[in-house]
């Protein structure tokens, strides 16, 4: 009846219940909250359901906060344990722990922070910035984040009721078949990721659409801003590789649950296929996260230097030559496994000219800060932070692309600081200063500097703590995902250093959370009262008041060239939207709990798939089934704004900001 | 105005949509090759296959398209009626094709010849099931169709659901071509 | 003055972070850096290379970063304030020309290379080269000697000067075997071979792991791979041949049970069908390790 859920399944392990016992206490806290200051309805009718691209996004990235606070904590435990257990000493962590925990934090890491900061950027910035009211599709934008949600919430199941996959993030077989991990964590790993990876392809989808479709009227694509193009690239790549990450993750599981040989060992099954396949998406993967992280500095540099961006075209053509180089570069991820030199030879050097349009791009923005007038807000300082990670970071990655140095190097600790430095130095400042330079588009009122800049200097100082030692260590011989090591290796002393400077970067985060709630104190001191939050803004999402009304545009806006708003502003056109009569009915989406109600059968299909109940992942399928029949009947998915009620609105938004 | 942007923006998107599917395929159909000599002892694509039974098949799916079609046009001069008889018949073929897929599977299996044979079963019934399913699930969606056809009419709604219902259905054929070609003609040939 | 201050706090935190990492590793033995042998030696120098040609472009962008940030700071009022300057065709053709040039340089020394140092490369060397068979386990290294008959468990020990050939398989999920002070790593796959070669050119004891991960006891899956002189080696062989421990089907299955930090085991004299065997099984029908079919009667 129940499958192979047991009571046993409760892990007794003293890390796990507190981490339980911290989970009750976090979500008590919020419903009592809620259901006391009697928010719960307005929680369901305004968030939950809701269809507003902005409101979405916010969701998505208070999601991809929690997790990473949960990504955090793994790495802390997993450099506590290589800090202590050497020698006799075994450390605080069982293999079978340590094992699990680094799976979970690099699963996470990508899939539930970074991935949802992404599409939460999306969500905010990309329909304002194109001078659009929403997404294209706004109830898939819904059913997106649900299945998402869903994704997120099953790992963090898998953490106190049953274990999850030890087999690494990106689950090689045969170690991920049923012969050697016979348990339900690589059924958890599979099945959040196939709920997630839907979620992301439904989102890639969306927001292609919304560029091609919905810019405002005079917005060529080569007068678009340079954030939409690299979000382009970014969702032209998930469209192409999402299906092949769903179609490799369903032949694992069909390995695994009906005994098929697709990636076993014997009767014909070829791991080495899975492994081509998983860096056929793996790779690109990458890029899907670093492309918009470059998009939102090719904002943020122009902005605060106030010159508009250097070498627009060559900018264009990096992304798409990056886009496209992508992804004939996968197999630079096993150079181990044997390929001819030939074959070797061409996926290094590959590799090797993505180098070319990162540099390029560096150059130009470099050339954007020259004979500018620079002024040092916090997205500034993510800014430099990145271009001092970011360029070490590329160096190391074209060593690891030639193959005769990669092969002293794979899987070392070096590998792992070289990745480390792109993701953190490049995807995690990117977004960080990203939403440091949208937050008081979203929120009405700017984050506190000096707590941001705080942050910024542990983040860094931390990350060159914490991931230089990992490059010395690589180049010792210290693999990675070793729970233990002998004492005569004399590797301790730099993975106490390195355990340091996690410690600085945990404090990083802590000044993170101090800058969001002092913020939220000062918000009547940090408002932003004109909607150009920065003053010195040169795209169309500022030309609209702060906090961004719920149609984002009275009037939709008409573009004449690059930087639109800069140049309204130069040519004295500020607020002329504002000030036309010309208003018109505005058609707006109907929020709709059927996007909640999609996340939720997913996360029973789910759920119940991990743990063999059959009739209860029928239910789970039929639901999500019924959900969209239910949906496509449908007919008031729209509502009316009445132009009226638009006028009334904007000039009061007017007498608020005068 | 609007209206006529948003529907232009759904088919789009569900173009998008097709094209994402089409990876998924070409990623089964990389599996399938590379499987395709794994047969560990096993039989292989030319001892497996019925030529004459699979050429049914396909003669039945292309004539689903062809229908599908039909229902298309008549969608667009507005008979109602038309159209619902030719989306049924369509229907009619759609799960007469997926029965005899089934049947098909049946046969194999009840021969010792199931997916957990060999490499290149798994790759087999998994590209063919794939296709299956979504050959399912088009049918399914024919059915919704016909309800909302029957109780609202030919609104523009319907009629653009009814046209991308209609790439669908053409795009599962030119997957089927595929899968006919190189499964099972090149199987059996080679 | 505060970005001034801010810049040297900076280089200081840089400097200090340096010093730190290099008092640490003084005694340890840097590997990769420290080569013991030709291929090893190549892959330094390639290091060496890559780090030097990269900094032609890596050193300007970290100077250029922090003097054109510095010098058009919006409180330094005497820089020029050149608010349209947003292309120049002659700078942009010269910085796509840059790397390109630098791409083309490293791209022919990566072709050149890769062939070199393809571990399915045999090495040039007037010595005969060493056959070792090597398979991966849960988790220990079996190696086999077939030339000498015997076998051994996580340890490993060849003459210096003479190139080995290691055929290596695995019995377990993917690992890889590598040796940092001879040079490249090279995965262990079920149900296939491949191959590596290397050469230690002195004597000297080395570490040996995997740098795969594949499982619950892959920490402890460590071997020493120990380089001596021909006369040292053939006395070795000699004194294990003498052992009366026999690796035949049975001890085989026994060995393939999980288990990891396994101490040196050897055997004087090994079923030298064996590595096929383990090959075989998993890419064929009907082959299997003879002792499994006992105990399965």
């Amino acid at each position: 009846m129940f499958g192979k859920l047991t009571l046993d399944a409760f892990p007794q392990n003293p890390i796990v219940m507190s981490a339980l016992i911290f989970m009750i206490v976090i979500g008590v806290a919020i419903a009592g909250a809620l259901f006391y200051f009697k928010r719960w309805r307005w929680f369901w009718d305004e968030w939950l359901t809701s269809l507003d691209a902005k409101r979405i996004g916010v969701m998505y990235i208070a999601v991809g906060f929690v997790m990473l606070l949960r990504g955090a904590i793994d790495a802390a435990m997993m450099r506590g344990q290589q800090a202590i257990s050497v020698g006799d000493s075994y450390g605080y962590l069982t293999p079978d722990h340590f094992d699990q925990v680094f799976t979970a934090h690099g699963v996470i890491m990508i899939f539930f922070v970074a991935m949802p900061l992404m599409f939460g950027l999306f969500n905010l910035v990309v329909p304002l910035q194109i001078g659009a009211r929403d997404v294209a599709f706004p109830f898939l934008n819904s059913v997106s984040f649900w299945l998402f949600a869903a994704g997120a919430i099953l790992i963090n199941i898998s953490l106190v009721y049953g274990e999850f996959a030890k087999i690494g993030w990106l689950g090689y077989p045969p170690l991920s078949e049923l012969q050697y991990s016979p348990g339900v964590g690589v059924d958890y790993y599979i099945w959040l990721l196939q709920i997630a990876g839907l979620g992301s392809l439904f989102g890639a989808i969306n927001f292609f659409v919304t560029i091609i479709k919905m810019r405002a009227p005079g917005m060529t694509l080569m007068r678009m801003p340079m954030f939409e193009w690299t979000t382009l690239a970014s969702v032209v790549l998930m469209i192409v590789i999402f299906p092949i990450l769903t179609a490799t993750l369903a032949m694992l599981s069909l390995d695994r649950l009906l005994g098929m040989h697709f990636f076993t060992s014997d009767s014909g099954g070829n791991a080495m296929m899975y492994v081509n396949l998983i860096w056929a998406w793996g790779h690109p993967e990458v890029y899907v996260l670093i492309l918009p992280a470059f998009g939102a500095f090719s904002e943020i540099v122009p902005t605060f230097a106030r010159k508009p961006l250097f070498g627009y075209a060559s900018m264009v053509a990096a992304s798409i030559v990056i886009c496209f180089f992508s992804f004939i570069v996968w197999l630079h991820h096993f150079f181990t496994m044997g390929a001819g030199a030939n074959v070797n030879a061409f996926f290094g050097i590959a590799t090797m000219v993505i180098a070319i349009p990162t540099g390029v791009k560096v150059f130009n923005w470099l050339a954007t800060m020259y004979r500018g007038r620079i002024t040092f807000t916090s997205p500034m300082y993510w800014f430099l932070g990145f271009v001092a990670t970011f360029t070490l970071g590329g160096m190391t990655g074209v060593m690891l692309a030639v193959p005769g140095i990669d092969f002293q190097v794979h899987n070392s600790l070096f590998l792992v600081a070289h990745f480390h430095n792109m993701v953190i130095g490049g995807v995690v400042f990117g977004y960080l200063a990203a939403l440091s330079f949208w937050f008081p588009k979203i929120f009405g009122f700017r984050l506190n500097e000096k707590w941001g800049i705080r942050a910024f200097w542990c983040w860094i100082v931390g990350f060159f703590v914490a991931f230089m030692p990992l490059y010395v260590l690589g180049f010792m011989g210290a693999t990675r995902r070793l729970d233990h090591y002998d004492a005569s290796t004399g590797w301790q002393p730099l993975f106490i250093v390195a355990g340091i400077g996690v410690a600085i970067i945990a404090l990083g985060i802590v000044c993170q959370a101090i800058q969001l709630i002092v913020s939220i104190k000062e918000r009547k001191q940090n408002a932003d009262t004109t909607g150009d939050a920065w003053n010195d803004g040169r795209t169309l999402e500022w030309s609209t008041s702060s906090p961004a009304p719920f149609y984002n545009y009275a009037v939709i806006p008409t573009v004449h060239g690059r930087d639109a708003f800069w140049a309204m502003k130069q040519s004295g056109n500020i607020g002329q939207a504002r000030l036309a009569q010309e208003y018109t009915d505005i058609e707006l989406p109907r929020n709709t709990p059927m996007g909640v109600y999609i996340g939720a059968f997913a996360l029973v299909f789910g759920f119940s798939l991990v743990w063999h109940i059959w009739w209860l992942a029928l239910i789970g399928a039929l639901g999500i089934v019924a959900c969209i029949i239910a949906r496509s009947f449908d007919e008031h998915t729209e509502y009316i704004l009445p132009a009226a009620e638009v006028a009334r609105m904007e000039a009061a938004r007017g007498a608020q900001t005068i | 105005m609007t209206q006529d942007l948003s529907e232009n923006k759904t088919v789009f998107g569900f173009w998008i949509y097709i094209l994402s599917d089409c990876f998924l395929f070409a990623t089964l159909f990389a599996t399938y090759a590379v499987l395709h000599g794994s047969t560990f002892g096993g039989p292989g694509a030319d001892t497996l296959f019925s030529l004459p039974f699979v050429l049914a098949e396909t003669l039945i799916l292309l004539t689903s398209s062809f229908t599908a079609g039909l229902a298309m046009l008549a969608g667009h001069q507005g008979k109602r009626i038309h159209v619902l008889v030719w989306i049924g018949i369509t229907l009619l073929l759609g799960l007469t094709f997926v029965g005899l897929e089934l049947r098909e599977f049946a046969a194999f299996i009840a021969e010792g010849n199931s997916w957990t044979r060999s490499g290149f079963l798994s790759g087999f019934f998994t590209l063919v099931g794939t296709h299956g399913a979504h050959v399912a699930a088009g049918s399914l969606w024919m059915i919704v169709l016909m309800v909302q056809i029957t109780k609202k009419g030919l609104t523009d709604t319907l009629m653009n659901r009814l046209m991308r219902w209609n790439l669908f259905w053409h795009f599962l054929d030119v997957v089927w071509i595929f899968i006919f070609t190189f499964v099972y003609l090149l199987g059996i040939a080679l | 003055m505060k970005n001034k201050l801010t810049f040297i706090f900076v280089i200081a935190i840089i400097i200090a972070l340096w010093a730190v990492l290099f008092i640490l590793s003084q005694g340890v033995d840097v590997s990769v850096l420290n080569p013991k042998g030709w291929v090893a030696l190549q892959e330094k120098n390639l290091i060496i290379t890559a780090v030097l040609l990269m900094s032609i472009v890596v050193v300007p962008v970290y100077i250029l970063t922090f003097l054109i940030a510095w010098k058009y700071r919006a409180s330094n009022a005497s820089a020029v304030y050149d608010p349209d300057h947003d292309h120049d065709l002659r700078v942009e053709i010269f910085w796509w020309a840059v790397p390109i040039t630098i791409i083309l340089i490293l791209g022919t020394i990566t072709w050149k290379t890769t062939h070199e140092l393809d571990p399915f490369r045999h090495l040039d060397s007037n010595a005969r080269p060493l056959t070792v068979y090597v398979v991966a386990l849960n988790w220990k290294w079996l190696f086999i000697y077939p030339e000498q008959g015997i076998a051994t468990v996580n340890f490993v020990e060849f003459p210096e000067n003479r190139p080995i050939d290691f055929w290596i398989t695995a019995d377990t999920p993917m690992n890889s075997f590598w040796i940092p002070s001879l040079g490249s790593q090279i995965y262990a796959m079920a149900g296939m071979t491949t191959q590596l070669h290397l050469i230690a050119d002195q004597v000297g004891t080395f570490n040996g792991l995997s740098a795969n991960f594949s499982g619950e006891g892959f920490s402890g899956m460590k071997f020493v791979a120990q380089s001596v002189s021909q006369s040292d080696f053939d006395q070795w062989v000699h004194s294990v041949q003498e052992l009366p421990t026999i690796l035949d089907a049975d001890e085989y299955v026994r060995l393939a049970a999980p288990s990891s930090n396994v101490p040196t085991m050897y055997f004087g004299s090994a079923d030298m069908g064996l590595y096929n065997t383990v090959v075989l099984k998993y890419m064929t029908p009907n082959v299997s390790i003879p002792a499994m079919d006992h105990d399965a009667h």
